[in-house]
């Protein structure tokens, strides 16, 4: 036999390295950069904007920005009547500080704020596992974190019993305000939402018709006549000589609003559901109640949850509306601070703005991302 | 009667207890709802007779032929502080509209590009992109209109460094201050409405052609050059009637009075305010819309017009976006109507909408409920018009469809 | 039973955040209570109604509420305040959220009737004038013509400003904010050449910008703004009850009377004095108004008279540092003046 035939290969050949415009950094600049003339021309305009304007947004931030200070003169120039040298802008991060407790819990009393930080362990404390999928006793959880703890909340944040001390709603402010008034809105308007769809779905003609015509009236005006109508009308509505606290007013505004965007939401949920499911429950002769709360509901909820977490973002921007009709909330609280003689400079509005946005920054983007977290797990549970 | 539907099959009717007749319980249901709307209904009415009366005051909408006494600041009709609270309402009314207007067309554009600058292949673009759409989602609007407000606009050179600004450089005609933006105005003179009727004209001979044009691309699939005959019918058609009229045009310039600019147009920086902060914020959630709506269209969509020989621009323009408007057009209009809801954020900077007129009014002449009842009319019928108009957009849109 | 709902409902809501059902008659309900619920400026104006920043309330306002609590209860701390916006102050009067509006309120012919409220006493004559910055070299108000005047919306201080401009043929370009902080930021930032509210307010919000002495008020004063408490209309022992709350103050810087001197003037041999500090066995004043005996003698010892008041909030002792003027008593050319204590 011969030993080899010339034209049968019996090895393989090393393999050749990718083309260059292929792997490298290059490639990847090429492909990602600089596609075209037009890609580049972008490239280029958005590098140009960073390198001019992120080093200064940087600098004024952080780097010229003014971290301790008892009073504005720390944030003025020299010709403005401060210390630092004149043209000097930054952030007065001295003003924030200054004010840091105040932007927090509003005038509560100082010496009562251990009352609004344990309000804060505790939801912490229930949120967490609340909204990690692995924890246990999901429905202990939610039976504390959504009545016992509003009640609790309720009574050590406003006192008057039990030995504490009464400490009136005009006092509270600031970001305190913002969560317990989003949170409210929270816990009434998801059984009010659910409800309302219910009546939407409904085959009763007056049930339909009445909540069809509160969702779509409240749904179509905007959200500072409602706060509106509860502060101003509200007292008018009710016996004379009545006396609603403004608080519990904005409370039931923002309530009514959220309720009504809620609906929608679930109703989605509702229509997304097949009809077999429905039918089924029906022939196992559950009743409308049993159906709904056993059957149809668990997973209508579940297919909407990234709606509704979109709403409770919505909620929680919106409750800065509030500042409107005159509550102190961290926006309005942030903006009253602006006229603080000892505070007035040019640079405290952006400051106290910048702090404030970046509050609500952050908590709006962990909910959105936890919406699509959530989003994220449901999928794979059905895809498999 | 009722009893007899919950009879069943044959034989003996089961017993059945009236209690779980569900045609019997719906009614009383129902009945039961409809007394306590009424009766609540009822009961606030009485209350507000009561509170009425306790604190002297009488309802009804008389009060909108009073004088008004205040001044607005931003008004497109003639208006005076002798003009009546109902002449106030409309101005409020046609602030709003303008700035929802412009804020829905400024969004929409910004939104579009954006949204599809996430999808470029662009790494940098598509970063930027998403960083922009991430910061103003979740931020609320006011904070954004007190960001532009207080933040930007107040930060602006003032009306005496313009002045200054004018010595210098006498020509200048167009000018950026904490007032607002200073520009010539221009000022028809006669025969101006000859060039709009020329303008229409040509705008009515653009639409005929680029009709007749579709159908002739149909039958004889050669495509005249439309975009050259349409410029020309709706730009040089009208500019040449005005060169004919002899320009009836002239500007009036901004100058300096004692404290403002005298004369020109001037652009307030509440509405600017207002304007950005309501475009920049409904644009980041019009983005994701597009982006949805784009991702929503298959693959398979674009590679097929490319098969077909299309370009990239006529595939996404001819192929891609037809279809993903119809995932689009749902949620725009729900943005839409939230940015004309938003629009009565301007309460906050005193820009003078629907809400803040209203609101003076209500302080001035004490008719919570009749401002209220106007406030919430207008806006539902706001809401409906575009909602209605939406929906026929979209089931054009839909007829796509095959 | 629908009404019984209701009412179920709202009443399990309102539990505890200091809900009550105020009678017609606010003084019964008043004590009943156990305070005064005050409705004060919620924008922080110094000198009439402000809060530092521990919480506590202070200011000529302020001492009127103080006064009404010390001649029901005794006792000045009885009293709690309710910050109000312009807008919502008459609301929160008419619907008995408050029992006393004492946030310089002008008293008008309108408000006085169409409102529903009564006024009588007046604790602060007031006008409204303008605040320009020096630089711009105005002396007067009628040269703004042209000018960009800040102004709160839903005062009367608005329907002055347009009047004033149209009388006296001038142009002018409104810039309304709904809230005096956002008013005060926009003239600070330059939006306005001119700032316009009650002259005391001018004084109180001069202080509050970065450099006080680059503002000055101008000479013009273009309205009558009594500023005075006012109440829910057809309740008269408590309209009594505030507004001689406010006269005591009145009547005792008459007399002489202060806080340091109003246990010795208990045995002066004046008998008005004595009659007016409840120390004649047979004086009825105060039980007559529905009030103890020693009212009087509680309001002075709580806030003092009216001088005393004065010149702490907005006078000389004070930041503002505003003259007594229209504000005298009327024995030196002012306008404040007690009606006899007989």
């Amino acid at each position: 036999m011969a030993e080899s035939i010339t034209y049968v290969r019996d090895r393989f050949i090393d393999a050749e390295k990718p083309p260059a415009s292929d792997s490298s950094v290059i490639a990847w600049l090429h492909r990602n950069l600089f596609a075209s003339v037009t890609d580049s021309a972008m490239t280029i305009v958005a590098i140009l904007a960073i390198v001019w304007y992120l080093p200064a947004a940087i600098n004024w931030l952080f780097v010229s920005a003014v971290w301790t200070g008892a009073d504005r003169t720390a944030c003025l120039t020299t010709d403005q009547g401060g210390q630092l040298p004149a043209g000097w802008s930054g952030a007065c991060w001295a003003y924030v500080n200054d004010r840091f407790v105040q932007f927090m819990f509003g005038s509560y009393p100082r010496g009562e704020l251990w009352r609004p930080l344990l309000v804060v362990v505790m939801f912490v404390g229930l949120l967490i596992p609340f909204l990690m999928p692995k924890a246990p006793r999901k429905g202990l959880n939610a039976l504390l974190l959504l009545i016992v703890f509003p009640i609790v909340s309720f009574f050590l944040l406003l006192g008057g019993t039990f030995g504490l001390r009464h400490v009136e709603t005009s006092l509270w402010g600031g970001l305190m305000v913002t969560l317990i008034i989003s949170f409210v809105g929270i816990v009434v308007s998801l059984p009010a939402g659910i409800l309302l769809a219910l009546g939407r779905r409904s085959q009763m003609p007056i049930m339909k018709t009445a909540c069809i015509v509160f969702i779509e009236l409240i749904r179509g005006v905007p959200l500072i006549t409602v706060l509106f109508m509860a502060s101003v009308l509200l007292p008018l509505f009710l016996e004379p000589g009545n006396n609603i606290d403004k608080f519990l007013r904005a409370l039931i505004g923002v309530s009514i609003f959220a309720s009504a965007y809620m609906a929608e939401v679930i109703r989605g949920g509702l229509q997304a559901i097949p009809k077999g499911q429905y039918e089924a429950a029906d022939a196992l002769g559950l009743n409308y109640f049993h159906k709904m709360t056993f059957v149809v509901l668990p997973q209508a909820i579940k297919l909407v949850i990234p709606g509704i977490v979109n709403t409770f973002i919505g909620m929680f921007k919106d409750t800065s509306l509030v500042t409107i009709i005159s509550m102190y909330d961290l926006l309005g609280i942030v903006k009253a601070s602006f006229g603080d003689s000892g505070w007035i400079t040019p640079v405290t509005p952006l400051t106290g703005l910048i702090f404030a946005g970046f509050v609500f920054w952050i908590f709006c983007f962990g909910m959105s991302r936890y919406s699509a977290f959530v989003e994220r797990r449901l999928d794979t549970s059905h895809t498999r | 009667m009722a009893l007899a539907d919950a009879r069943t099959g044959s034989g003996e009717p089961p017993k059945v207890s009236l209690l779980y007749n569900p045609a019997l319980r719906s009614i009383v249901y129902q009945v039961v709802t409809l007394v306590v709307i009424v009766a609540a209904i009822w009961y606030a009415w009485n209350n507000v007779v009561q509170n009425l009366a306790r604190a002297n005051m009488t309802a009804g909408f008389g009060f909108l032929n009073s004088r008004a006494g205040f001044d607005l600041a931003q008004s497109l009709i003639a208006y005076s502080s002798d003009s009546t609270y109902f002449r106030a309402l409309q101005v409020g009314l046609l602030n709003t509209l303008v700035v929802a207007a412009a804020g829905i067309v400024t969004a929409t554009i910004v939104g579009l590009l954006v949204g599809i600058g996430r999808l470029s292949h662009n790494w940098l673009i598509a970063r930027l992109c998403t960083v922009y759409v991430e910061i103003f989602r979740n931020i609320p609007p006011l904070l954004v209109i007190f960001f532009w407000y207080l933040g930007v606009l107040a930060l602006l050179p003032s009306i005496r460094s313009i002045f200054q600004h004018l010595e210098e450089n006498p020509d200048a005609i167009f000018f950026i201050s904490n007032r607002g933006i200073y520009m010539p105005a221009p000022v028809f003179g006669d025969g101006f409405g000859t060039v709009l009727i020329a303008f229409l004209i040509g705008v009515v001979a653009a639409v005929a052609f680029t009709v007749w044009a579709n159908a002739r691309q149909r039958a004889t699939g050669q495509r005249p050059p439309v975009l050259w005959v349409n410029l020309g019918l709706v730009l040089l058609l009208p500019f040449l009637v005005f060169l004919v009229m002899g320009s009836p045009l002239t500007f009036d310039y901004a100058v300096p009075g004692s404290f403002n600019m005298r004369g020109g147009m001037v652009i307030g920086p509440e509405f600017l305010a207002l304007y950005l902060a309501l475009s920049l914020y409904t644009a980041s959630f019009i983005a994701e819309i597009v982006r949805a709506g784009i991702r929503g269209v298959s693959k398979g969509q674009s590679e097929a017009s490319y098969a077909l020989g299309l370009r990239p621009g006529q595939a996404t323009r001819l192929v891609v976006l037809p279809q993903a408007l119809r995932i689009i057009i749902p949620p725009l209009t729900s943005q839409y109507l939230n940015l004309i809801k938003n629009s009565s954020l301007a309460v906050a900077v005193g820009y003078a909408d629907l809400v803040a007129v209203g609101g003076t009014i209500l302080n001035q002449s004490g008719k919570s409920i009749e401002i209220i009842s106007i406030w919430m009319l207008i806006y539902v019928s706001i809401s409906l018009i575009t909602s209605l108009f939406m929906n026929w957009f979209n089931a054009k849109m839909a007829l796509v469809e095959r | 039973m629908a009404k019984t709902i209701v009412t179920a409902l709202v009443g399990a809501a309102v539990l505890g955040l200091g809900a009550t059902a105020a009678q017609a008659d606010t003084l019964s309900d008043v004590k009943a209570k156990g305070f005064v619920q005050c409705g004060v400026n919620g924008s922080n104006l110094a000198g009439f109604g402000a809060q530092d920043s521990s919480g506590n309330w202070a200011g000529l306002d302020v001492d009127l509420c103080k006064a009404v609590a010390a001649a029901v209860f005794g006792d000045a701390t009885k009293v709690k305040f309710t910050p109000l916006s312009a807008k919502d102050r008459f609301p929160a009067l008419q619907s008995g959220e408050i029992d006393l509006l004492a946030r310089n309120t002008t008293w008008s012919v309108s408000r006085d009737s169409q409102l529903g409220f009564d006024f009588r006493a007046v604790n602060y004559y007031d006008g409204q004038g303008f605040m320009v910055k020096k630089e711009l070299g105005v002396k007067s108000a009628l040269e703004l013509s042209g000018a960009s005047v800040c102004v709160q919306s839903g005062t009367t201080t608005e329907l002055n400003l347009a009047d004033y401009f149209r009388s006296n043929n001038m142009d002018f370009k409104p810039v309304v904010f709904e809230a005096q902080d956002e008013a005060d930021a926009a003239y600070n930032a330059g939006r306005c050449d001119a700032y316009t509210t009650d002259a005391s307010g001018l004084y109180s919000i001069r202080l509050k910008m970065a450099n006080a002495d680059d503002h000055m008020v101008l000479p013009e004063i273009i309205s009558k703004e009594p500023l005075g408490p006012a109440v829910r209309q057809n309740d008269s022992r408590w309209l009594d009850i505030v507004s001689w709350s406010h006269y005591a103050m009145v009547a005792a810087e008459e007399f002489g009377i202060t806080t340091a001197n109003v246990e010795e003037m208990k045995a002066s041999a004046n008998p008005d004095i004595k009659r007016f500090l409840g120390e004649e066995a047979d004086s009825t004043i105060g039980a007559d108004l529905g009030l103890p005996k020693d009212w009087a003698v509680q309001i002075i010892k709580a806030v003092g008279n009216y001088g005393e008041s004065f010149e702490r909030n907005v006078g000389e002792g004070s930041p503002l540092k505003i003259a007594r003027g229209l504000n005298g008593l009327w024995t030196n050319g002012g306008l404040q003046y007690a009606p006899p204590v007989r």
